[in-house]
C-alpha cells in the first residue's frame, strides 16, 4: 500500500490533532531527530539528498535554497523562515487542506527548516480568506508554545524559534516570494529585483527563506525517515509524494496525495472518477492558471517536473484544471487573462498595460466583435511577454503560458468566433 | 458626526500601538492594523486611515498607497454582510456567471455594490481554494460550496431576512 505521509493524520471528520495526539501518531520525530542529533548542515544535507523540490510552482531544490543562507547561529543573527500560505493560484486547493487538516505538521516543518537555516523567526503568510486555517493555525501555535515546541531553547537544544501568523490583505502577487516580503514589510506588494536573493537579503535585509506550505510539510518526514526513503516514494526521478488535484467537470473533483510522477490519466480516471456523463476532456492546465495547456491526447504524461516540462507545460502546483468539450476555450482564456490583468501589481509597463490589452482582445473575440488581426496582436503579446526577463517578475510570463498554448491548440475556435461573430457554442445553445 | 469621522476608540488605538511595538518595524503592522479597524468599524474611513498612519509613524498618503493595493481592505463603506463570490477559472467552468447573475437579481445590485438597506455588499474575488466544491463563495467568514440555484436562493432569503436588530443565524 502506498505511503501517504502528508495526509496520514488528516481526518476531516475528527479535526486536526493536538500536540499530544500528534506525537502519539508519529509526529515530532523529525524535530526531535534534527534538534537532538543533527547539525543544521546535516539537516540541509539530508533534504538536499532527498531531491525535495518546491511545491509552490517553481520547483526549486529546497536544500539548495537553504544552502545559500549565511551560517551564523540564530542567536547571533536575525533571520526569517517564512511559510508561503498565500494559496491563490486559480485551481489550487492543497495547502488549505494541509493547514486545516494538520497544522502541527506545518509547524514541525517550520521548526526543522528554521533550525537548518538557523532562523529564530517564523512567519506564516496566510491569505486573508482562509478563516478556518487561521483559527486552526492560531490554536496549534498556542498549543505548541504551551508544550515547549515553540519558544526559547526547544528540547534543550539551545535553538529558539517562534511563529507569527500574518494574514494577508489580498492580491495574488503576494505569492511571489519577493512581493511577499515587501507585503510583510507593510508596503505595496511589488516584487523586488534579484540579486540580492532573499536568502541573503530578505525581510528588512535579513536572510530569509520563503518555502511553500506543502514543501515544509515534507521536511519532518524526510528528516525522520531519511533521504532514500523519500526518494523511493516517487515513481520517477523526483522523490516524495504530491498533493494532486482535479477541478472541472469530473465526477469527483478533489485532491489526493499520490506518489510523485503518477500519470495524469490515473489521477483523472481513477481518483476523480473520470469526466461527468455527457462531457469529454478537451484540454487541461496541469498545475494551475499559469501553466500552459496540454491537449487531451497528452493525459498519459507523468505528473513530475521534468515530464510535464517535456510535454510543453509545467507541473506548477500539480492541481489540474480540466476544460471539457462543452465549455468555450476562448471564454476560459478570457477568464484567465481577466484574472492576470486584474492581479498585475502595476509596477512594470509591459505587464500593467499588456495584460489588460490581452483581456480586451479576448473579450472582443468572445462577444463577436473580433477581427482576424486580433490573433496577431495576441500572438505578439505571447511572444513579447512570455519569456522570463521582459518583465520584473514571473507574473506576465505565467499569464502568457495558457495564452500561447491556447492560440496553438484552439486556433479553429478563435477563427470560428471571428468568422461567425461570436461563440459557436452559445449560438448553438 | 458619523462613526467614520469620529476618532478611533481608545482601546483600538491601544491595540494598534501594541501591534506596532511588537513588530521589528512599526509599518509591518500596517495591514493588521487596517484589518483591526475594519473588523470593528466595517471599513477604513479617511479619518481612521490618518489615525492609523499617525500611530505607525507613516504619512496618510503612504498608508493609503498600501491600503488601496490590497483588495480585502475596504476604503468605502460596505454592508453588514460581505459576499466574496469566486470569479476564477474553476468556478467559471462550473457555471458561476449564471449564479452570480441570479444572486444580483435577488439582491437588486451588481457586483461591487451594496443593497439600499445596507445589508449586503457583493464583491468578486479570485480563486477561494475550494475548486473541488466549485462554484464557491464566502458569506462573511462562512464558505458556501457546490452552489446551485437553490443554494443561491437559500442564501439570498437568509440575507433578505437580515435586519440590523436581528442578523440571520
Amino acid at each position: 500500500m502506498t505511503e501517504r505521509p502528508l495526509t496520514a493524520m488528516i481526518d476531516p471528520a475528527a479535526g486536526p490533532p493536538d500536540c499530544a495526539a500528534y506525537g502519539r501518531a508519529g509526529g515530532w520525530r523529525g524535530a526531535r531527530a534534527a534538534l537532538r542529533d543533527m547539525t543544521p548542515d546535516a539537516v540541509i544535507d539530508v533534504v538536499t539528498r532527498s531531491t525535495l523540490r518546491g511545491r509552490g510552482g517553481a520547483g526549486f531544490g529546497t536544500g539548495q535554497k537553504w544552502s545559500f543562507v549565511p551560517k551564523e547561529p540564530a542567536a547571533t543573527r536575525r533571520k526569517y523562515l517564512i511559510a508561503n500560505a498565500d494559496e491563490m493560484e486559480p485551481g489550487t486547493f492543497k495547502d488549505r487542506l494541509l493547514m486545516e487538516g494538520n497544522p502541527l505538521q506545518l509547524i514541525e516543518g517550520m521548526i526543522v527548516a528554521g533550525y537548518a537555516i538557523q532562523a529564530g523567526h517564523g512567519v506564516i503568510f496566510l491569505r486573508g480568506e482562509y478563516h478556518v486555517a487561521l483559527d486552526r493555525l492560531t490554536r496549534a501555535i498556542a498549543d505548541a508554545r504551551a508544550t515547549g515546541w515553540l519558544g526559547a531553547d526547544i528540547l534543550g537544544s539551545g535553538f529558539g524559534f517562534d511563529i507569527h501568523v500574518h494574514t494577508s490583505g489580498g492580491r495574488y502577487i503576494c505569492g511571489e516570494e519577493t512581493a511577499l516580503l515587501t507585503a510583510l514589510e507593510g508596503k505595496r506588494a511589488q516584487p523586488r529585483s534579484k540579486p540580492p536573493f532573499p536568502q541573503v537579503g530578505g525581510l528588512w535585509g535579513a536572510p530569509s527563506v520563503v518555502n511553500n506550505v506543502e514543501t515544509l510539510c515534507n521536511v519532518p518526514h524526510i528528516v525522520a525517515n531519511g533521504a532514500e526513503w523519500f526518494r523511493a516514494l516517487g515513481l520517477g526521478p523526483d522523490g516524495g509524494t504530491k498533493l494532486y488535484g482535479i477541478s472541472g467537470r469530473v465526477r469527483r473533483p478533489g485532491t489526493w496525495e499520490l506518489p510523485m510522477g503518477t500519470p495524469l490519466r490515473e489521477i483523472i480516471e481513477q481518483h476523480a472518477g473520470g469526466m461527468r456523463d455527457g462531457y469529454a476532456l478537451r484540454a487541461l492546465l496541469p498545475g494551475g492558471a499559469s501553466t500552459a495547456f496540454l491537449d487531451a491526447g497528452q493525459v498519459d504524461v507523468a505528473m513530475e517536473y521534468g515530464a510535464v516540462e517535456k510535454a510543453g507545460s509545467r507541473l506548477g502546483t500539480g492541481q489540474a484544471i480540466l476544460l471539457d468539450d462543452r465549455t468555450c476555450p476562448i471564454g476560459m482564456l478570457h477568464n484567465l487573462e481577466h484574472f492576470f490583468a486584474q492581479e498585475s501589481c502595476g509596477w512594470c509597463t509591459p505587464c500593467r498595460d499588456g495584460l489588460p490589452w490581452v483581456e480586451r482582445l479576448l473579450a472582443a473575440i468572445e462577444d463577436g466583435s473580433g477581427a482576424p488581426e486580433d490573433l496577431d496582436r495576441l500572438a505578439d503579446h505571447a511572444r513579447l511577454l512570455g519569456p522570463m526577463g521582459r518583465t520584473f517578475c514571473a507574473h506576465a510570463p505565467g499569464a502568457m503560458a495558457p495564452l500561447a498554448s491556447g492560440l496553438r491548440l484552439f486556433r479553429a475556435d478563435f477563427e470560428a468566433h471571428i468568422h461567425q461573430r461570436g461563440c459557436p457554442l452559445r449560438q448553438a445553445a | 458626526m458619523s462613526t467614520a469621522d469620529a476618532p478611533l476608540p481608545p482601546d483600538l488605538r491601544a491595540d494598534i500601538a501594541a501591534m506596532a511595538a511588537a513588530e521589528h518595524h512599526a509599518r509591518m503592522a500596517a495591514i493588521p492594523a487596517l484589518m483591526a479597524v475594519q473588523a470593528r468599524l466595517g471599513w477604513v474611513s479617511d479619518a481612521h486611515l490618518a489615525d492609523v498612519a499617525g500611530l505607525l509613524g507613516l504619512s496618510p498618503a503612504d498608508l493609503d498607497g498600501v491600503a488601496t493595493f490590497f483588495n480585502l481592505v475596504f476604503r468605502r463603506p460596505v454592508g453588514r454582510h460581505v459576499i466574496l463570490m469566486c470569479d476564477s477559472v474553476s468556478c467559471w467552468i462550473m457555471g458561476r456567471d449564471a449564479l452570480c447573475a441570479r444572486l444580483c437579481d435577488r439582491l437588486g445590485i451588481r457586483p461591487g455594490q451594496t443593497t439600499a438597506d445596507g445589508a449586503v455588499t457583493l464583491l468578486p474575488i479570485v480563486c477561494l481554494g475550494h475548486c473541488d466544491h466549485a462554484p464557491a463563495m464566502l458569506v462573511d467568514r462562512t464558505l458556501h460550496g457546490d452552489l446551485d440555484e437553490a443554494g443561491i436562493d437559500r442564501i439570498a432569503n437568509a440575507l433578505a431576512a437580515d435586519t440590523p436588530e436581528g442578523p440571520p443565524t
